[in-house]
């Protein structure tokens, strides 16, 4: 189970995710960020801070994006990884394709 | 120590997996983070066998059986009665190609590769096991 909240804060699109984002639930992250997309939206935060759990499907979410992000000069900071999670992001080298921040603040100021 | 759990092939089933795997490896002292990849990579098997061998059907079920002995050697058995695909021969992607190409799937298999010491696929008559091991490092 999944939640994904999306609200607009100044210039960006923060999204929260919430829960576990598995086969079953990575459906949610993918519409929450087809659908910022589609409103217009070219600076994303996305708030992990809750994010309990993620596999591959998740994974595979976020990195479906990051062709379309870099052609349509969309930015995509993810921050708040918890330990596990972002041990996750590692094993497959994620870390260094997607901007990972540790905090929001970081996260705003490298968003520009 | 032997545990096992059988469950129907349905994708919400993967939660109860998980919590499963991770009752089981807590028990065992074994370390959060270890717990936390390892049940990642069950997951991942799951998830592959309960999409791609089943089309998530909740008449069909998959058993899983967990064996650990007293250095450490985890053994999970996934068995099935139709035919698993064989991960072990599986060839990775690149994940710079996958990100090309803007494919959502293909990357769990990767993450049970390295996770796991070794996969192994095991044909018998009337069912199939897919078998990963990991020795634990005592603390």
């Amino acid at each position: 189970m999944v939640d994904v909240k999306r609200i607009q804060e100044g210039n960006y699109d923060l999204l929260t995710v919430v829960g576990d984002v598995d086969a079953s639930s990575s459906i949610e992250l993918d519409n929450a960020i087809e659908e910022a997309i589609e409103s217009g939206g070219k600076k994303f935060l996305i708030d992990c801070s809750n994010l309990d759990y993620i596999s591959s499907a998740g994974l595979g979410v976020f990195m479906s994006y990051i062709e379309e992000f870099r052609k349509r000069d969309i930015t995509m900071i993810i921050y708040g990884l918890n330990e596990k999670v972002a041990n996750v992001f590692e094993i497959l080298g994620l870390d260094q394709l997607l901007v990972i921040k540790q905090t929001k603040e970081e996260a705003k100021a490298a968003l520009g | 120590m032997k545990y096992s759990y059988k469950v129907p092939c349905t994708k919400e089933k993967l939660r109860d997996i998980r919590s499963f795997v991770k009752e089981v490896l807590d028990k065992h002292g074994i370390s959060e983070v270890d717990v936390s990849t390892l049940v990642l990579a069950i997951d991942e098997v799951c998830a592959n066998v309960i999409i791609h061998g089943h089309s998530c059907n909740p008449k069909d079920s998959i058993e899983l059986e967990i064996k650990i002995d007293k250095s450490q050697n985890l053994e999970f058995d996934i068995i099935d009665t139709v035919d698993l695909f064989d991960i072990a021969t599986y060839q990775e992607p690149k994940i710079e190609d996958v990100i090309k190409q803007q494919k959502k799937g293909g990357i769990g298999l990767i993450l049970v590769k390295r996770i796991m010491d070794d996969i192994e696929i095991i044909r018998l008559p009337k069912k199939n096991i897919c078998r990963l091991t990991k020795k634990i490092e005592l603390t």
